[in-house]
């Protein structure tokens, strides 16, 4: 099994603030991988070094190394803009953009390729398809992308990720703002997809975790406490700290 | 079939590269205006300026006292008249007005009226006071002014007012308070700061104005002894003074140009500095 | 009785747009009744034979407008762009300041520094240098006076630019962060992600930004009167003087002595009016359509 994404030695700053500290975590190639942990415990701070987005701010650090295929990402000369093509990432909440949901989901495809108008049609509606969207919104692809229920949203903009042909694709808490309804559907649509791409998955849902990923990284305070296959964390964790929050002696 | 990215960000470096230099000339035409202001007003600024009457062109000495005093009285009956009527329409809109059919159609021809261009408000005072009187004079002047600062404080105080979280409102009602010591009391001193600033803005911008007083205090070389004839004036006088042929005339024109923006601009700051300092609290 | 008074307040504006209406008309009735519709598209302008159009003035008024909305609104996106994304916050907020200093300054400064400062720069530097290089297009073709329709129109880009920039920046970021990282997650370059995401997420207060400027050039009187020249020509260059209905009325109102001049006059306002108010229902029209199309957002 190979790995995909590899951190090694990597500390994360705010200002003076240490968020992340000392992290090693070896990512597989087409599998799930979920990041728990309790708020404010450095999980999402992790992911969103995978594709540098915290770039955008001041004052925000990394250090050490990301590997993703053997090559660091952190590195001053890595082509960022194709970094983020080939590591996608959904957000908390569902952010359509304000255009219809074609436009949105050739957003991507528009910055990245050159395609004919027809090359474009088909490679949204495989977009939307494999984000088991299709059904739902081939009459209406020129709609607002913001007229769709929550759920329709989110599917839509992994639809918009998934369009660009990525590698990865990191999710941050993907349902946390979805009714449990959609969030099943969600959740199937993840274990589809890791057939194609190596997900990592952010949630303090613990069932959510349990659910649907292969392997499972629990983070306290910065720092990653124990990885292992998910069935083995949740029925036989190793350090006490991963079985109290396990249990819900905190959290 | 990729794009190539060197073009994307080509681009994206000349549009920063752009971006920084649109800012720069914005603040370098600033800095040119003030300064040619200073440079050519400066010389024409001495007691003089302040306390004698204008004198006819090639004839030394001479100031604009009479103007300067013209402007003030208009300013201030301008404002005496059209703050409190704006502040009051402001506080229907924001108190009574949220959903009334009247507060829409009044919210619209508020949009509507701000942007009438201010020498049509001129035109208008004109042809409502000045012919039927036969004469022009100051108190049309201040008329005008006062017409042109009317949808400014109102839109001013609606917004400022429609701020203030209506759980202050109700707290003051539900003590037993009327509506009007309520409204005038605790919202308006939760609002303070922001209807004090909007109403100081109104009142530099109107103070600076020319084209309303045009047709209507036209201007005068005389002191301003009643406000009931053609009234002298700062803005007018600049107007009248750089057209001019004359070259100590065109001085007095800088001379007043600095005088005008130095009060606007320093009004205008304290004002921001005051919205700045009620942030910090 | 203290919500009596306060619509009383509310009403005296309806009441004013009125009464401005009917001023207006009623003092325009000789030359509407003498004109009619033909006032819009004629090029006359003589009060000695009693011949009146609003043509050439028309003409005036909204080609320096167009130049100075096609200036200020790229400066306006760029500045915007600048302010929020690039400059850090002491920075932005000196420069922001700045350029909103320069709406605090009087229209007639501006037609002060415009005549005798800046008219003479562009006569001296850069009429002849845009003369020589684009003179073969009738555009820049003429004398340059310095005086005239472009200098006219670059100064009304310097005095719409502050109204616009401030809201503009203010809508920039109020664009949620998430959405813009949403774009930039994608692999898009700061210039792509302001351009198609966040101008459309706040696709509203630009285009009211845009027509709140649009307005105030149209109307803008005192730092045109002084640097459009007076002329009556309409000309294909934009070296050539002109005339634009604001400032037509401030230079010839005192002159008018008889009423048909003077109810030509009153009826050019009148079309001045007309046109704001114009602008204003359409400016409403697109925002609403607007909100039909991208469904949210601000």
């Amino acid at each position: 099994m190979k790995t995909k994404i590899s951190t090694r030695n990597l500390s994360f700053f705010y200002g003076d603030h240490q968020a992340l500290a000392d992290n090693n975590l070896d990512i597989a190639e087409n599998r799930v991988t979920a990041i728990i942990g309790p708020s404010g415990c450095g999980k999402s701070t992790h992911i969103r070094v995978y594709n540098r987005i915290y770039e955008l701010y001041r004052g925000q650090k990394a250090t050490g190394e990301v590997l993703i295929d053997s090559r660091n990402v952190l590195s001053p000369d890595e082509d960022v803009i194709e970094l983020r093509r080939r590591v996608g990432m959904i957000f908390q909440k569902p952010t359509p953009f304000p255009m219809s949901v074609f436009d949105n989901v050739a957003y991507g495809l528009k910055l990245h390729y050159r395609l004919s108008a027809s090359e474009l049609g088909d490679r949204v509606e495989a977009a939307l398809r494999s984000a088991a969207l299709w059904d739902e919104v081939s009459g209406k692809l020129s709609l607002p992308g913001l007229n769709l229920s929550g759920g329709q949203q989110q599917r839509l903009c992994i639809a918009r990720a998934i369009a660009v042909e990525p590698e990865v694709l990191l999710m941050d808490e993907p349902t946390s703002a979805i009714d449990p309804v959609a969030t099943a559907k969600i959740e199937d649509l993840i274990a589809s997809l890791k057939e194609r791409y190596t997900i990592v998955i952010v949630t303090h849902n613990m069932q959510q975790a349990a659910r649907v990923s292969d392997f499972t990284a629990f983070f306290y305070q910065g720092e990653i406490v124990e990885f292992g296959p998910t069935k083995q964390i949740f029925t036989n964790p190793v350090k006490r700290q991963t079985e109290d929050y396990i249990t819900g002696r905190f959290g | 079939m990729r794009r190539p990215a060197s073009f994307r960000r080509l681009s994206d470096l000349s549009i920063k590269v752009l971006s920084s230099l649109a800012a720069l000339v914005g603040l370098a035409a600033l800095a040119w205006i003030l300064a040619v202001v200073l440079e050519r007003g400066w010389n024409a600024i001495n007691w003089e300026f302040f306390t004698a009457l204008p004198t006819p062109p090639g004839v030394a000495g001479g100031g604009l006292s009479n103007a300067i005093v013209g402007t003030l009285f208009m300013t201030v009956l301008a404002t005496a008249v059209g703050v409190p009527v704006g502040m009051m329409a402001g506080v229907y809109l924001a108190e009574f007005g949220r959903t009334t059919k009247l507060g829409s159609a009044v919210r619209f021809t508020v949009n509507m009226l701000m942007g009438v261009p201010s020498i049509i408000v001129g035109l208008f005072v004109y042809t409502f006071l000045v012919l039927p009187a036969g004469h022009f004079s100051g108190y049309a002047g201040a008329i005008a002014l006062a017409v042109l600062m009317l949808p400014v404080v109102a839109r001013t105080s609606e917004d400022m007012l429609g701020l203030v979280p209506n759980a202050l409102r109700e707290s003051a009602l539900a003590l037993g308070a009327p509506r009007w010591k309520a409204t005038l009391g605790i919202v308006f001193r939760a609002a303070k700061t922001g209807l004090v600033t909007g109403v100081i803005l109104a009142v530099a911008r109107v103070a600076g104005e020319t084209a309303p007083l045009l047709f209507t205090a036209l201007n005068s070389p005389y002191w301003p002894s009643s406000l009931n004839q053609p009234t002298a004036n700062l803005t007018v006088t600049i107007f009248n003074y750089a057209m001019s042929p004359y070259p100590d005339w065109q001085q007095a024109a800088w001379g007043a140009s600095l005088l005008i923006t130095a009060g606007v601009l320093v009004t205008t700051l304290t004002a921001r500095f005051l919205v700045g300092e009620a942030r910090r609290q | 009785m203290f919500r009596g008074a306060t619509a009383l307040c509310a009403a005296l504006f309806l009441v004013l747009a009125l009464a401005f209406l009917e001023e207006l008309v009623r003092n325009s009735s000789l030359s509407l009744g003498q004109f009619g519709a033909g006032f819009l598209t004629s090029r006359a302008w003589n009060p000695v034979t009693g011949e009146f159009g609003a043509a050439r003035r028309v003409f005036g008024t909204v080609v320096p407008t167009a130049i100075a909305m096609l200036l200020a609104v790229t400066l306006r996106v760029v500045i915007a762009l600048f302010l929020v994304e690039l400059a850090p916050p002491i920075l932005a907020r000196v420069v922001g300041g700045g350029i909103e200093l320069l709406a605090a300054v009087p229209s007639i400064i501006f037609g002060m520094w415009g005549l005798f400062v800046f008219a003479p720069f562009m006569a001296k530097h850069v009429q002849p240098a845009l003369g020589d290089t684009l003179g073969f297009l009738p555009l820049f073709q003429g004398p340059p006076m310095g005086i005239g329709i472009l200098t006219a129109g670059m100064i009304l880009a310097l005095m719409i630019l502050p109204f616009v920039s401030a809201v503009m920046r203010d809508v920039f970021s109020m664009v949620p962060p998430i959405v813009k990282e949403a774009g930039f997650g994608m692999g898009s370059t700061t210039w792509e992600v302001t351009r198609k995401v966040t101008v459309r997420y706040g696709i509203r207060g630009v285009v009211g930004a845009c027509f709140l400027g649009l307005g105030r050039a149209v109307g803008e009187t005192m730092a045109v009167t002084f640097v459009i020249g007076n002329d009556h020509a309409i000309s294909a260059s934009l070296f050539s003087p002109g005339n634009s209905i604001a400032s037509a009325l401030a230079n010839e109102f005192t002159e008018a002595s008889e009423p048909l001049y003077l109810s030509a006059l009153v009826e050019l306002g009148l079309v001045l009016f007309g046109l704001t108010f114009l602008i204003q229902v359409l400016a409403q029209l697109w925002l609403r359509a607007l909100r039909k199309q991208t469904g949210g957002g601000l």
